[in-house]
């Protein structure tokens, strides 16, 4: 994978996972458990691909070899992509799908805020930008998870099931990751080096409050979706959401 | 609107005389444009074949859905597929606010929306054609919900208030979904490839017949029409809003430079109207019949989605439950 200087890379990693965690919810359309939850999960996907936008905007930018954001999120193959190995992974039943989604929220949000001090203005911008709906976001995912995890006992079991079954791909969320300590020093990112910790702590309360048991950290997989090394999941990912670009070169839409 | 053919259950309207001093009071009020609203006294039959109209309606913004969300993952840009998100949510929204409206009527949402499963409900028969290429994405904007719009500008002023209003906020939805969807595809006529090109007149050709049918019978055949406009749940007949659609669309056509797939289709100057061809009735019956080239996926779809999500709603009541008692200790 062709590395960038470090705040495009993390420009990218944003982008990268905001997109593919939308691409998921796409998925579930019509198939949500109330309609109400149609209603809810569109209004998170929307909220989650106009934030990719805006990142990947900026990253094309500063990339600058004549590629779009439009290029990046459907030209890219999966060695390229940097998202989260958690965000790309099915959907599951709706348990899955929420621990998923709760899972990546509360890092998502602290990562905003911290981004919100950006030295980079237009980091600072976009994440000021972002900062609303990704509260409305764990808000929702964390109300979710209290109420599966401590509702029936179906539910509390599907939760727990869910939880044990995702929990490894927290690796990358849960660990302190290198590039974050200079995009610290640098104030690209003040405080980042911070987000782990945040995270592990945010997770362990609402856990404990769904009455669910946290699984001990996650060790490294030797995997790493922020290095372009994912699972098998992203290809099929990318080919459903690529397939016209793909088909169709250099068409306009 | 997304209801084509809503039994009354009456034979034949009623005379004044024939009328109870109850019903003639409701009619004099309906007669003088005055709102019938939730708590006001209405026959039985209103009131059934208004739960009966609006809950096709509901489950058609439902049903709906599923043809966009065939593509939702596969939209080429971010701007459309932004578009798309945001149209699929606005469906879901009319369905909410339809159920709503539906339940001041003392109507459950959940035992309609069984009905639907069972397939003793109906939706509109639209819903249960394919979306095959990307242009069907712009074809369903343009015309499916420009469709609905010519039969739901009227209803915005409907007899019953909570329908008129849940229409008056809809149509304006509507009309930005048509938009949208004729700018889909007046770019892949103007900006496309041949093969774009292809895919915009393709799902015309497939969707043109289809929408036609969007309005129901015609009106030889809509034995139902003569009761539900004397109760102004309807206002003009299926072949008037039929007309109006299709004198309204042609132009449209012509500026993307596509055709109809109607041989017969043909501008009267003396009327003024656009003449069209013969609809295939046959195949219309066949489709709400359950007939239909996706009714039974449709259906299987949206029961999955119920049935295996009852644990899910059940936790949320259970966890709301505890929530209570311990705030209550
Ligand atoms: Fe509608
Ligand atoms: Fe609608
Ligand atoms: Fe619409």
């Amino acid at each position: 994978m062709k590395r960038f200087d470090d705040t495009t890379e993390l420009l990218l990693q944003l982008g990268d996972s905001a997109m593919i965690q939308a691409q998921r919810l796409c998925e579930l359309v019509g198939g949500a458990p109330a309609l109400e939850e149609e209603v809810a999960l569109m209004n998170v996907g929307l909220d989650l691909v106009g934030q990719a936008r805006n990142w990947l905007e900026y990253a094309a930018e500063r990339i600058d070899d004549g590629r779009t954001a439009d290029d990046l999120v459907f030209l890219r193959d999966q060695g390229e992509y940097r998202n989260l190995l958690l965000v790309e992974q099915p959907n599951g039943d709706f348990a899955m799908t929420m621990a998923k989604q709760f899972l990546f929220d509360a890092w998502h949000k602290p990562l905003l805020e911290k981004l919100c001090n950006s030295s980079d203005e237009r980091i600072a911008g976009i994440a000021a930008k972002s900062i609303k709906e990704s509260s409305y976001h764990i808000r929702r995912s964390s109300e979710w998870i209290k109420r599966l995890g401590d509702g029936t006992h179906e539910s509390h079991e599907r939760m727990q099931r869910a939880l044990d079954q995702i929990w490894h791909f927290t690796f990358e969320l849960a660990n302190p990751y290198e590039l974050f300590n200079t995009l610290d020093t640098d104030n690209i990112a003040p405080g980042i080096k911070a987000l782990c910790k945040e995270w592990q702590a945010i997770v362990a309360t609402i856990l404990a409050e769904a009455t669910l048991t946290q699984p001990e950290t996650a060790e490294n997989n030797y995997l790493s979706g922020r290095e372009g090394v994912h699972t098998e999941n992203l290809g099929f990912v990318l080919a459903e959401m690529q397939f016209l670009q793909r088909a169709y070169p250099n068409a306009s839409w | 609107m997304y209801a084509q053919m809503v039994e009354t259950g009456v034979k034949s309207v009623k005379t004044s005389t024939e009328m109870s001093s109850e019903e003639q009071a409701f009619q004099t009020r309906i007669d003088a444009d005055i709102k019938i609203e939730p708590k006001n006294w209405m026959p039985e039959a209103y009131r059934k074949t208004l739960i009966r109209q609006i809950s096709q309606h509901a489950h058609s913004e439902i049903v709906g859905m599923l043809p966009e969300g065939n593509w939702v993952t596969r939209a080429p840009t971010l701007k459309r597929k932004l578009q798309l998100m945001a149209k699929i949510q606005d469906e879901a929204g009319h369905g909410l606010y339809l159920y709503s409206a539906m339940e001041t009527l003392g109507a459950d949402r959940d035992d309609e929306v069984q009905k639907m499963h069972e397939g003793k409900a109906k939706y509109s028969s639209i819903f249960n054609y394919p979306t095959l290429n990307w242009a069907d994405m712009g074809t369903i904007g343009w015309l499916v919900d420009g469709a609905a719009i010519v039969n739901q500008v009227p209803l915005q002023r409907t007899s019953y208030g909570p329908y008129s209003r849940a229409m008056i906020r809809v149509c304006k939805e509507e009309s930005f979904h048509q938009r949208q969807g004729y700018e889909i595809l007046l770019h892949l006529m103007r900006e496309g490839n041949d093969a774009q090109k292809e895919m915009v007149q393709d799902s015309i050709n497939r969707f043109w017949w289809p929408v036609l049918m969007m309005f129901g019978p015609s009106d030889a055949n809509s034995p139902n029409s003569a009761q539900s406009m004397a109760w102004k749940i309807k206002r003009h007949s299926n072949d008037e809003l039929r007309q109006r659609f299709i004198d309204q669309t042609i132009p449209q056509l012509q500026i993307l430079g596509c055709t109809a797939p109607d041989p017969d289709l043909k501008f009267n100057e003396e009327t003024g109207h656009w003449e069209y061809g013969e609809i295939d009735w046959a195949e219309f019956f066949e489709v709400l019949k359950g007939n239909g080239p996706c009714n039974k996926e449709r259906v299987a779809k949206r029961k999955k989605a119920i049935d295996e999500g009852a644990w899910v709603r059940e936790a949320a009541v259970a966890y709301a439950n505890k929530k209570q008692q311990r705030n209550a200790a």
